[in-house]
């Protein structure tokens, strides 16, 4: 269990998907223009990651070594055409918002690495705390950055109010600010790192 | 004039980096140097082109007909990958030279949401076969573009001192945003051709 455990920490700090590992760039942009779109995508990813992380470390023994890749493709791909038509039935709002990065977590670094790197040689409970860590380091990391720019950019953190909004940075809601956010957040967290070590 | 408009919305406006967020990976991961950012930038535009045009028969002539859409990310994501693969045997065979200089970047495509992003984006679109080929050579260019400013930039970077914690990614994700900003200036360029 405490293996277990420090499978999960793992994921959490240590191999942060984002902040160490600098996998899966893209939804981490264009996602955290609020903290309930990060969470949201990060949940729907951390979904996506835990169920085909548990898949393939099933199936891994009958899979040919050589076709192994597609067939992981595969597992994914059935893994996110279920998790948009859920969230196209029960929240059509947010699967809007979210738009076309719903389908794309299929080529999110992340997934496929996970499945090539961890769950294809061990077992299926430690890949699925394997796949809770990492999918939970990404799902903090994303409602972190969508605070913050929610935050900076209108003043509110999950709709709630913090200050008046037009004192907020409408930049940092917009494009830009995506990029200037995450660039220092990753500084800021290099830094700390390396103040704990 | 509608044509016109699609690549300029696509190329300047809408850039596919800097306002869609597609193909950051790659983007951060191959622009250290000039050189091998071009490699990235032709290899994308030739297999992005094919790929669209692929995927988009597919969805026309074999899903839709058949009512099979839920299966598009399946289908797109697989089609694509065995086409990277098969382009990257058919080059290696009939031009040495060619596969020299895209060789390395193909495999890495197969992972870049550039290429599933536009195809479903057609589709999402309703554009005709036409404006489909059209809006993916303007990506690629665009993406081309996007990638060739930020690779001359962070040659330059090299040579500058950054404070530890920034160097590295976190001073090109800051680069990127103020590239961002300047993309931003052309926002509304599109009205004209309305």
């Amino acid at each position: 269990m405490s293996n277990n455990l420090k499978v999960l920490i793992n994921g959490l700090v240590k191999e942060n998907p984002i902040f160490v590992l600098l996998l899966g760039m893209c939804p981490t942009l264009a996602t955290t223009s609020s903290a309930l779109n990060g969470m949201s995508m990060g949940l729907a990813t951390m979904f996506v990651l835990v169920c085909s992380n548990i898949v393939i470390s099933l199936i891994k023994n009958l899979i040919p070594d050589k076709v192994r890749i597609p067939a992981f493709i595969v597992v994914i791909a059935t893994f996110v055409t279920l998790v948009q038509m859920m969230m196209n039935a029960y929240v059509p709002a947010l699967a809007d918002s979210l738009g076309i990065f719903i389908p794309l977590i299929v080529v999110n670094c992340i997934v496929l690495g996970r499945a090539e790197a961890f769950a294809s040689k061990n077992g299926v409970f430690s890949s699925f705390f394997d796949g809770v860590g990492i999918g939970l380091g990404f799902t903090g990391a994303l409602t972190l950055l969508g605070a913050i720019r929610e935050l900076l950019g209108t003043g509110k953190i999950f709709s709630m109010t913090i200050f008046p909004e037009n004192f907020g940075a409408l930049l940092f809601v917009l494009a830009p600010g995506a990029f200037i956010a995450l660039g220092y957040m990753i500084a800021i967290f290099n830094k700390l790192q390396k103040k704990t070590n | 004039m509608e044509i016109i408009g699609i690549i300029i919305v696509a190329i300047l406006v809408n850039n596919v980096v800097f306002s869609q967020f597609l193909g950051i990976c790659p983007f951060l991961g191959v622009s250290k140097k000039l050189d091998t950012a071009i490699g990235m930038s032709a290899a994308v535009t030739f297999v992005l082109t094919l790929a669209t045009l692929v995927s988009f028969l597919i969805q026309k002539g074999i899903l839709e007909p058949f009512g099979l859409e839920y299966l598009q990310t399946i289908t797109f994501i697989l089609v694509i990958a065995s086409l990277v693969q098969m382009v990257e045997i058919i080059i290696k065979k009939i031009s040495p030279p060619l596969y020299q200089a895209l060789g390395v970047f193909l495999p890495l495509i197969t992972t870049n949401c550039v290429i599933l992003g536009v195809a479903i984006l057609v589709i999402q679109k309703d554009y005709n076969l036409l404006e489909s080929i059209i809006y993916a050579i303007s990506t690629a260019i665009g993406y081309a573009m996007a990638l060739i400013i930020f690779s001359s930039i962070r040659e330059q970077l090299t040579l500058t001192k950054i404070p530890k914690a920034m160097q590295g990614v976190p001073i090109a994700l800051i680069t990127a945003g103020i590239l961002a900003m300047a993309f931003m200036g052309f926002s509304g360029i599109d009205q004209v051709f309305k």
